[in-house]
């Protein structure tokens, strides 16, 4: 695990938090009293923590989204629910493990939770192929759509990826044609359907999963057309100017709330979900319940008019 | 021989100037084939050499596919805004309304093909690489409720990079937005004929350009989700001969057949008539 990964901004959070522990080892060998000291030295953690991550420009935010101890899929669906049963396989090919699927209950209540799963380490990351589905991780979550569709469960969809896996056998096997088919479906899917963006949500490949009643997004999450990385490299021919596509494109959970693109920012804890897995997911959950129990009142008609209303309001341009 | 005799040199008779214009040319990209602009035209840009499809204009792909005098333009007052404040965007724009013109990446409208009253939009290549912004997917959106509301079928020819980047997340969206209005079109029973000319990638591949009951390709089109070169950089190969063509397509089951441009219109005519239960027409004379 890349514990001791940092970021360069997170440098003096590191810093300081080396000195607090300094300063109680310190007091263990001497078995010295060093609450005096080390109780300023926390506030002013604490301080730097939220100067710091609230002040974070739009590639910082990348950064964070992209942070390697940012929790997965698979850390929430073990956190925010329970009795987690997982369902594999597209029936068509293979079973494709960058997206992770199942039954499992929220507050008591069935869901089909599908989330996309990055790796933590080479070995995770070569089976999980870093979180970039192939066709058939996209036609397993629509087979289990479904599934959901038929026993009138909701579907819980956690989004994080780069993208979808640019490579000849997805290209093959149809990754446009998958995307473009759970589109369809899921416009029309007669059961909730509640996205949330948990960290990257990387086009096409994000949106394949998140055609949804509603579509939340982590405070610290991103969700883009295309990669900062990319949009600099074909606009300007420079990949190194990340940065400014990164603000240019509106990928911040701000900028696509006022857009209009999503319904709620679920707020992370000071210093970002990864600093406080378990607190992030908490209020995933309860922004799910929440979501979930209002979308459970409406019949399967109006639910379907609104999604088609919702998605149909998108855009912006002038008529004459 | 007469080597020593003074020959007079002969002045050449005074040319007649050619006022040859310099588009009168054209080549095909494909096989360097050269000729008269206007044959190639003729041919709709198909190469009487090797078969090559070129790009034409929307208006002259819909001319192509619906009978003559019958195509009236619809929403054709939708025009791009730079709704996110984009850099460069606005220039962009106004560039490619006074080049290509004012339908934006895309013409839509109702005509007949082979008598068969459809709703038909042809995307345009040539406005910012036919790429997907909000124009786009509301033109779409409404061209496929009126198909709903007419039940009338609807053909979409598409040409296009993928969405318009330079409108962030909301170009994404149209992917969701267009697909949302295919899904209650189809689920209406009303007949989409998608055509896929080169290039249709990213994400106009990745939505309607997929979702026809029936999927055309033109010969050789580049047809795929991901483009060329970022498969190369993620595999770190060179792509095989013949990688997301229309044949490779059809081969592996995304496509149901590979029409040449030139009879395009009679293959929409036979296949709308019989979803549509018409009786079928003469085709030929
Ligand atoms: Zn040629």
């Amino acid at each position: 695990m890349a514990s001791n990964f940092q970021l360069d901004f997170e440098q003096p959070i590191v810093e300081l938090e080396r000195q607090i522990e300094g300063l109680r080892k310190l007091a263990d060998e001497r078995e010295m009293d060093v609450d005096r000291e080390v109780g300023p030295l926390k506030d002013k953690l604490s301080e730097l923590r939220s100067e710091i991550y609230e002040n974070l420009d739009p590639f910082q935010r990348v950064q964070v989204a992209r942070h390697p101890r940012r929790p997965y899929s698979l850390d929430y669906i073990n956190e925010a629910f329970t009795d987690f049963i997982e369902l594999r396989g597209d029936r068509q090919f293979r079973d494709d493990p960058a997206i992770v699927a199942g039954l499992a209950r929220l507050d008591g209540h069935t869901v089909m939770v599908i989330g996309q799963q990055k790796g933590r380490n080479t070995k995770e990351n070569l089976k999980r192929n870093f979180g970039m589905a192939h066709p058939e991780g996209y036609r397993k979550a629509l087979r289990l759509m479904l599934v959901a569709e038929r026993m009138k469960i909701p579907v819980v969809t956690l989004v994080d990826t780069a993208g979808a896996y640019p490579g000849l056998g997805a290209e093959e096997r149809g990754q446009a044609e998958a995307i473009a088919r759970n589109l369809e479906v899921m416009a029309r899917l007669r059961t909730p359907i509640v996205a949330t963006i948990i960290g990257e949500g990387g086009s096409g490949g994000a949106l394949a999963l998140a055609l949804a009643d509603r579509v939340l997004m982590l405070e610290n999450s991103i969700y883009s057309v295309i990669t900062p990385e990319g949009c600099a490299a074909i606009l300007w021919n420079d990949a190194t100017k990340k940065a400014r596509a990164a603000e240019a494109l509106k990928i911040t959970a701000p900028s696509l709330l006022e857009l209009g693109v999503i319904d709620e920012i679920i707020k992370e804890p000071l210093g970002a979900a990864h600093n406080d897995p378990s607190a992030t997911a908490v209020a995933l959950k309860k922004s799910l319940s929440k979501h979930l129990s209002s979308l459970r009142k409406l019949k399967t008609d109006k639910l379907l008019a609104r999604r088609a209303e919702k998605f149909l309001a998108m855009g912006k341009f002038t008529d004459g | 021989m007469a080597w020593f005799r003074k020959e007079r040199k002969e002045r050449p008779p005074p040319r007649e100037k050619l006022e040859i214009p310099q588009d009168a040319w054209d080549k095909c990209s494909s096989c360097g084939t050269v000729d008269l602009t206007d044959k190639f035209e003729r041919s709709h840009m198909v190469c009487h050499n090797c078969g090559h499809h070129g790009k034409i204009p929307a208006g002259t792909y819909i001319e192509l596919i619906t009978d003559p005098g019958t195509f009236t333009e619809l929403f054709g007052d939708l025009t791009s805004v730079d709704p996110l404040g984009f850099d460069g965007y606005p220039d962009k724009l106004a560039r490619a309304y006074n080049k290509v013109g004012k339908q934006d990446a895309i013409l839509t409208g109702v005509g007949d093909i082979h008598g068969v009253t459809t709703c038909i939009g042809a995307m345009e290549f040539a406005f910012m690489g036919g790429s997907m912004g909000s124009v786009v997917g509301e033109k779409i959106a409404r061209l496929a409720r009126k198909a709903l509301e007419d039940r009338a079928p609807l053909v979409l020819v598409s040409t296009s990079g993928g969405a318009r980047m330079q409108e962030g997340v909301l170009s994404l969206m149209q992917l969701a937005k267009t697909s949302a209005m295919i899904a209650a079109l189809k689920e209406e029973g009303i007949p989409f004929i998608s055509v896929l000319t080169n290039p249709t990638t990213g994400g106009v591949s990745a939505s309607y350009a997929m979702q026809g009951d029936v999927n055309i390709g033109e010969p050789k089109a580049v047809i795929g989700f991901a483009g060329a070169r970022v498969i190369k950089q993620t595999i770190g190969q060179d792509l095989p001969d013949g990688f997301q063509r229309s044949e490779f397509l059809l081969e592996h089951g995304m496509l149901d057949m590979v029409v040449s441009r030139l009879e395009m219109k009679d293959t929409l005519g036979r296949l709308l008539r019989m979803m549509l239960g018409k009786e079928a027409l003469e085709l030929t004379g």
